[in-house]
C-alpha cells in the first residue's frame, strides 16, 4: 500500500476537531504512568519502601509486644519517620525528571506541536506520576501491613490507611515542587540535583534550622508553630501525630500550643497547608511552561 | 491556508525572525531557504505555536496563539531529529500520538506500511536507524490526514541513501493536494518538492520566487567539495589557482566554487596532476555566507 492510499486527499478544517481537555490529560497521564511503573526507580523505591517499612515495623512491634500496628505506637512513629525520608525523595526526583528530560531529548517540543496545550501535558504528567507514587505507597505500606498481620501482630487498618493517605498528600506536594523544578531547569541532571538539594533542605536543614532559630532568635511558640507550617514535611508529621492516637504534645511546647489554640481546626489548617503545597507549585509550573519555550 | 503577518521573534537581543510576512496557499509546497541562523526553523516553530512571537499567524483562519489546538490539528510536523523515549515501541508511539490527535487507529500496520516501516511495529524506537525514525515521524505527522505538513530540515541527519528515499516518499505526498512548508539546505530537495521558494537571511524574508527561478539563480553558487588526504590539499590548491579557480581549504578537503559548465574541470585537472580525490560532494553556497560555510556537511 502506498502513502497516498493510506493518506488520502486532505480533509477540510471544518471536519477536524481537536481532542478535549480530559482526553489529552488522560492520554498523557496514562503514558506517564506506564513509563513510570516500567521504570527502575519505581521498582527500587517500592522494594526499598516495603523492606524498610517491614524492618521498622518488626523492630517497633518487638518492643511493643503484640500491639503491632494497633493504635499509634512505636510502629506508626517509625513508619512516619520512614515516610518523611523516602516519600519526599521519591516524589521530588520523579517530578524533577519529568519535564526536563523530555525537553532535553526534544520530546517536549514534539508533543507541544500536537493539538495539546502545555497545561494538559503538565497535568497529565503530574497525574500519571501521582498514580505511580500512589501505587508505590500502597504496595509498600500494604505489603508491610499484610506481613505484620500474617505474623500475628494485630493491625488496625484505619491507622495504616490514614497514614497512606497522608503520605500520598505529602507525595503530591513534593511532586508539585519537583515538577516546578523540572520546568525551570534546562537539563534533567540539574533538575534532579536541585530536587535532591531541596529534599536535604526540607528533611534536615529545616528541622535543625527551626531548633537553631528558636534558640538564637528566641522565637515565640506561635512563631515557631507558624514557621513549622511552612515545611510540608513538618505539616505531615504534625498531622500524622494529631490524627493518630498520639497527641501533638510529643512535639513539645509548639504542639501543646497548637492543640490549645486551634484544637479541632488543626485538621483544616494542615490540609490547607499541604493543599497549598500541592496547588501553588503546580500552578506556577503551568504558568511558566505556557510562557517559556519548550525547546 | 497559512498567513504570517509581521512576525518577529527575538531570543534575548538576537532577532531570529524579523517582521516576516508570508502567505501560503492551499496545496502549495513552499521551501524556506537560507543559511544556518537565517530563521527557517524559528519561523516553522512560530507557525506551530511552539514559540511566543510578535505579529500574527493564522492557519486556515485559526490564530495559532489563541486557537493553538485547532491550528495544530491541521498540521503534521516532522522535526530535524526525533527524540522519543528509548523504551517506547513503534506501534505504541503511533497509538499515543493518534490519541493526542483524537484519531481512532484500529491497526497501525497500514500506517507504517505507507512509510516503509512494515514489520517494525514491535521494535523499540531506540533500535531504529535515523532514516526509520524520520519515517516514523512522517507517519505520525500524517495521522488524521492533516492538510498541512511542516518539515524542518528533515533529511539533515540522514545519509545519502536515506535522504533520497525520504525525499522520494515526500514527493509522493506533495502531489496529493496537501500544503507543505519545509526548511531545507539542499537544492535537490527544494527542486524536487517545492513550487515556491522563500529565501531568508538574518531573520528577514529576502525574496520569494518560483522553484525554477530559484534553481537557476543558485547555479552560480555551486561549490565542489573535494575530500582528499591532508598532504594532497596544498598541491591541489596550487594547481586549482593556477587554472583560474578560487579554492579554499576546509577541515577535510578543498572547496572549489564552480560554474555549471565547469563542474568536471577540477577533477580532470587534479587527475592530470596525479592528486588523489577520496570523495566529493556538490554543495550550494548561500549568498550570505562564505563558501567555507556552504552547508552543514562542509562545516563538518
Amino acid at each position: 500500500m502506498n502513502a497516498l492510499a493510506t493518506f488520502p486527499a486532505s480533509r477540510s478544517s471544518t471536519q477536524i476537531k481537536p481532542p478535549g481537555f480530559l482526553s489529552n490529560v488522560c492520554t498523557v497521564g496514562l503514558r506517564e504512568l506506564r513509563d513510570a511503573v516500567r521504570s527502575r526507580w519505581f521498582i527500587l523505591y517500592t522494594l526499598a519502601f516495603a523492606v524498610l517499612g517491614l524492618a521498622v515495623s518488626f523492630v517497633s512491634a518487638a518492643g511493643a509486644g503484640n500491639a503491632g500496628l494497633s493504635g499509634f505506637g512505636r510502629t506508626a512513629a517509625g513508619l512516619i519517620n520512614l515516610v518523611l525520608l523516602v516519600v519526599p525523595l521519591m516524589a521530588l526526583s520523579a517530578g524533577a525528571a519529568t519535564v526536563a528530560s523530555d525537553r532535553e531529548r526534544g520530546m517536549l517540543s514534539y508533543v507541544f506541536a500536537q493539538p495539546v496545550t502545555p497545561f494538559e501535558v503538565l497535568l497529565g504528567k503530574y497525574l500519571g506520576l501521582a498514580g505511580s507514587l500512589l501505587a508505590c505507597l500502597c504496595l509498600g505500606l500494604g505489603v508491610c501491613a499484610a506481613i505484620l498481620a500474617w505474623k500475628g501482630h494485630a493491625t488496625q487498618p484505619s491507622s495504616i490507611i490514614w497514614l497512606a493517605a497522608l503520605s500520598f498528600l505529602l507525595a503530591l506536594a513534593m511532586l508539585s515542587v519537583g515538577v516546578l523544578i523540572s520546568v525551570l531547569a534546562r537539563k534533567a541532571s540539574v533538575a534532579v540535583g536541585t530536587a535532591i538539594f531541596v529534599w536535604l533542605t526540607l528533611v534536615f536543614v529545616t528541622d535543625l534550622g527551626l531548633m537553631a532559630g528558636a534558640m538564637t532568635m528566641r522565637l515565640r511558640i506561635e512563631e515557631l508553630f507558624a514557621i513549622s507550617l511552612i515545611n510540608p514535611l513538618q505539616v505531615f508529621k504534625m498531622w500524622s501525630l494529631h490524627s493518630g492516637e498520639a497527641s501533638l504534645d510529643v512535639l513539645g511546647p509548639a504542639g501543646l500550643y497548637a492543640i490549645e489554640e486551634f484544637g479541632s481546626a488543626l485538621h483544616a489548617m494542615f490540609s490547607a497547608c499541604l493543599g497549598a503545597w500541592i496547588v501553588l507549585p503546580l500552578a506556577a509550573a503551568s504558568l511558566i511552561l505556557s510562557r517559556k519555550s519548550p525547546l | 491556508m497559512i498567513q504570517v503577518r509581521h512576525v518577529t521573534k527575538k531570543f534575548g537581543r538576537a532577532t531570529a525572525v524579523d517582521a516576516a510576512t508570508l502567505d501560503v496557499a492551499g496545496g502549495e509546497s513552499v521551501a524556506l531557504w537560507g543559511a544556518n541562523g537565517a530563521g527557517k526553523t524559528t519561523l516553522i516553530r512560530c507557525m506551530l505555536g511552539l514559540l511566543r512571537f510578535k505579529g500574527s499567524i493564522s492557519i486556515d483562519g485559526f490564530n495559532v496563539r489563541a486557537e493553538g489546538k485547532h491550528a495544530r490539528m491541521l498540521m503534521g510536523y516532522v522535526p530535524q531529529e526525533l527524540g522519543f523515549h528509548d523504551d517506547l515501541g513503534v506501534a505504541e508511539a503511533v497509538r499515543f500520538f493518534a490519541r493526542l490527535k483524537a484519531i481512532d487507529v484500529p491497526s497501525v500496520t497500514p500506517i507504517l506500511e505507507a512509510v516503509g516501516l512494515f514489520g517494525q511495529e514491535r521494535k523499540r524506537i531506540s533500535v531504529l536507524s535515523g532514516g526509520m525514525k524520520q519515517r516514523l515521524a512522517l507517519a505520525i505527522a500524517m495521522l488524521g490526514d492533516p492538510p498541512i505538513l511542516m518539515l524542518d530540515e528533515v533529511t539533515a541527519s540522514l545519509d545519502v541513501c536515506g535522504r533520497d528515499e525520504f525525499v522520494t516518499l515526500l514527493s509522493r505526498m506533495s502531489g496529493s493536494g496537501r500544503t507543505i512548508v519545509f526548511a531545507s539546505h539542499r537544492i535537490d530537495e527544494v527542486a524536487t518538492l517545492a513550487r515556491r521558494v522563500v529565501v531568508l537571511s538574518k531573520g528577514r524574508i529576502d525574496s520569494e520566487m518560483t522553484c525554477d527561478a530559484f534553481v537557476a539563480s543558485q547555479a552560480s553558487n555551486t561549490v565542489l567539495h573535494l575530500l582528499m588526504p591532508e598532504a594532497a590539499r596544498k598541491p591541489a590548491i596550487s594547481h586549482l589557482i593556477a587554472a583560474g579557480f578560487s579554492p579554499s581549504l576546509n577541515g577535510v578537503g578543498v572547496l572549489v566554487p564552480v560554474s555549471p559548465e565547469q563542474k568536471a574541470a577540477p577533477f580532470r585537472l587534479l587527475a592530470e596532476a596525479q592528486i588523489t580525490i577520496d570523495d566529493f560532494e556538490l554543495l550550494v553556497a548561500h549568498p550570505t555566507t562564505h563558501a567555507n560555510h556552504a552547508s552543514p556537511e562542509a562545516r563538518a
